[in-house]
């Protein structure tokens, strides 16, 4: 076994055997099934009170009409509002005006023992204005009124159709934004915890002393590659463990959650796709159908390894070279501070990117190393054209190469200083060095 | 064995080796000695193969040294270091495997060397679990283990009580006498008296002196002497006058006369110890007349001082 590999088998069981390791690795995705799933959840289960709603109709028209729901039920009130009330026969009750079909504007009362549902209050609303309105118009006493009414009604649907992608495997643009803020959010995240991982793992081994021992046998360029690979295998390991609880959860535990009438329809649109006319929420079911199939998910979780990657080379060198070259953490934070503005800065781009995934400031940002993991994360998601995203792994995977080079340059000579807090001047000045 | 052949190397601002050349024999014990940043740790890390020389080489076996004799040594740095929250046997067989031993052989190993430094119970604690004490033994461990054919300890002593002290040196001596060269660097001149059989003293990046330690000891103790009377100590002194460049009063005799004083003088060059003997025979009783070898200490820092 060589020494290279020997170094990054040690960094690697090290870091994957340790509890916090695990934890993380199983909760995260957990955590953020719970926080997608939550507000389903809450709806299934705390459903409101039934309400038992009296009626006063001074205009003796609109009662008839009034139809109770599972939300409510009206009743016409055979005794006085007050001891219906004080029996607990009813929750409460309205009250409506005898000129409601003729005056232009009415106002009806709702009397409730207690705070009135927000629902209760709208739906109220708009039920009896559409019951007036209905009454209105029959009151003019046109011809074939139902039949009319029926072809009136507008049922109006908007189905983005990608020009330039193949039908069926385009996302809406809101589920997309949503995608690339998650993807950018978890490269971002990585970058910075795994590429300060590698930092301060350098700055306690030559704390610990224990450098001058290993070098002695791992040539330095070796150990900072041995450490930076890996640790890179560390976070490979995590996202894909992750990859494939999500994707098991959107395999097995998506058709049980689901009502099966949904089911039914997302399986009719993953095999013959369906015509958007013709159902009500073809977006949703169009976007749980994408995001639920595993093919999908293979497809993003494998760009995103590859921006990871290539993300955390070249920025991990970067970190490599900072820790190697000062004595504790708290010295570190200067030159930590270049290395964390472009990741901050692409982070903070990435919001605006999302929405506007092929302005010209996009492509270039996504061109730059330093920028482009986190950007692209932000645009893949949309469907860009496949040259950018070759194009720019090749610029991110050239520069790490030239990056490994210069961090090694500083790494080898960083390693023996003690005492000094360097500067940038002293890391170019080691650069030169023989 | 190893051959260090007009090495240099400069930092930034300042210069660590000004064409240090050494030879170091096979087997026995080299010390290499020298005050603080003298140079000997870069010397050290130089002939570990960690950094490289500006100008010079250094020769393994003959042969220019390259990373695959890194096999063949063993290094105990100055500042003694192991991963601390790795188990002590884990980490053990870790650094005997970068020396090139397979697993099996090195658990095998590690497990006869810890029954030997009775610590086999160490094997499934981690290093922070150890007091500083307990680290050094199994840092020893790790050098040693992979039987390598050259050993470099850089200050072995410091940081070591006075029984593991022992202990070390025992060892040292054990691997000495199994055939290893040892090279290692020290301020403690005693264990450079009782262990080395050659050394090189570093002096402000330049090496001032090289050579068999009997060999230099009896050098710089020419014309040295001790000796043992009664009687005036200056009135010897004005007698002998010009033949001797200095002398030392080391203890005075005591009144009833049963210790004699004791002294030490060198001699001129050119002026013979009969004749000192005839003058001092006249002038006080003498009781002995030794050639007496200077110490290493004592050599050490005349050697710097005229080097300076």
């Amino acid at each position: 076994m060589s020494n290279l590999s020997l170094v990054i088998q040690r960094e690697y069981l090290e870091r994957v055997r340790k509890k916090s390791f695990i934890i993380t690795t199983i909760l995260m995705p957990v955590l953020m099934l719970v926080l997608m799933f939550a507000p389903v959840m809450i709806m299934m289960f705390n459903k409101p009170d039934h309400n038992v709603i009296g009626v006063i109709d001074n205009s003796g028209k609109i009662y008839e009409q009034l139809k109770s729901t599972s939300l409510y039920d009206f009743v016409i009130l055979d005794e006085p509002a007050d001891s219906a009330i004080a029996h607990q026969t009813i929750n409460g009750y309205i009250v409506i005006p005898a000129d409601i079909l003729d005056a232009p504007s009415s106002n009806i009362r709702l009397l409730m023992n207690g705070a009135v549902p927000v629902e209760l209050e709208s739906n109220l609303k708009e039920h009896i204005s559409s019951i007036v309105e209905n009454k209105r118009l029959l009151g003019y006493n046109i011809e074939n009124l139902p039949e009319i009414l029926e072809k009136v009604k507008a049922n109006i649907n908007i189905t983005e159709v990608r020009l330039d992608k193949e039908e069926g495997e385009s996302l809406s643009s809101s589920v997309s934004f949503i995608i690339s803020i998650i993807m950018a959010f978890i490269l971002y995240m990585f970058l910075l915890m795994y590429g300060q991982m590698v930092m301060t793992s350098i700055i306690e081994e030559k704390n610990n002393r224990v450098l001058e021992l290993v070098v002695s046998s791992v040539k330095p360029m070796q150990l900072m590659m041995g450490k930076i690979a890996g640790i890179g295998l560390v976070a490979i390991t995590q996202i894909v463990l992750w990859g494939v609880i999500l994707g098991a959860v959107a395999a097995l535990v998506m058709p049980a959650v689901l009502p099966a009438d949904m089911m039914n329809l997302i399986v009719e649109q993953r095999t013959h796709g369906l015509d958007p006319s013709m159902i009500d929420n073809y977006d949703m079911i169009n976007s749980i159908s994408t995001l639920s199939s595993v093919s999908y998910i293979i497809t993003m979780f494998v760009w995103l390894i590859l921006f990871l990657i290539g993300g955390f080379l070249l920025y991990a060198s970067m970190f490599a070279a900072v820790g190697s070259s000062v004595d504790n953490v708290q010295d570190a934070s200067q030159l930590n501070g270049f290395i964390l503005m472009p990741i901050i800065l692409a982070f903070v781009f990435t919001t605006s990117i999302a929405n506007a995934p092929n302005s010209t400031l996009a492509i270039w940002l996504s061109m730059i190393p330093f920028t482009s993991p986190m950007i692209m994360m932000a645009r893949i998601s949309f469907g860009i054209d496949m040259w950018q995203i070759w194009v720019s792994l090749a610029i991110l995977y050239a520069s790490f190469i030239g990056m490994v080079w210069v961090a090694g340059k500083i790494y080898r000579i960083g390693i023996f200083m003690y005492g000094k807090k360097p500067n940038i001047k002293d890391l170019a000045k080691w650069i030169r060095y023989k | 064995m190893l051959k260090v052949d007009k090495v240099s190397k400069s930092f930034s601002n300042h210069q660590a080796l000004t064409d240090v050349s050494m030879d170091v024999p096979q087997g026995g014990i080299y010390g290499l000695l020298g005050p603080n940043g003298a140079g000997k740790t870069t010397l050290i890390r130089i002939i570990n193969h960690i950094t490289a020389p500006d100008s010079g080489q250094v020769f393994f076996d003959g042969h220019p040294l390259t990373q695959k004799d890194i096999v063949n040594i063993g290094y105990l740095p100055e500042e003694r270091g192991l991963y601390k929250k790795m188990k002590v046997g884990e980490q053990a067989v870790f650094f005997a495997r970068l020396k090139g031993m397979s697993k099996s052989d090195a658990v095998r190993e590690l497990k006869k060397w810890f029954e030997k430094f009775d610590i086999s119970s160490w094997w499934d604690r981690k290093i922070e679990e150890l007091s500083k004490g307990m680290a050094q033994k199994v840092q020893f461990i790790v050098t040693v283990l992979h039987e390598p054919r050259l050993l470099i300890f850089d200050e072995p002593f410091s940081g070591f009580d006075p029984i593991n002290a022992n202990v070390l040196k025992e060892e040292m001596l054990r691997l000495k006498e199994q055939g290893a060269t040892l090279i290692f660097s020290t301020h403690n001149m005693s264990s450079v008296e009782t262990l080395c059989d050659n050394i090189t003293l570093i002096n402000k990046s330049r090496n001032i002196l090289s050579g068999n330690v009997e060999r230099i000891r009896r050098e710089h103790g020419k014309g040295r002497f001790s000796m043992a009377f009664h009687g005036d100590y200056n009135q010897l002194l004005q007698n002998l006058g010009e033949r001797i460049v200095f002398s030392e009063l080391k203890s005075l005799e005591t009144p009833d006369g049963l210790v004699p004083n004791n002294a030490v003088i060198k001699l001129q060059y050119d002026v013979s110890f009969k004749e000192v003997i005839d003058i001092a025979n006249n002038t006080v009783e003498l009781e002995s007349f030794n050639r007496a070898l200077p110490s290493m200490d004592e050599i050490f820092i005349n050697a710097v001082k005229e080097s300076e």
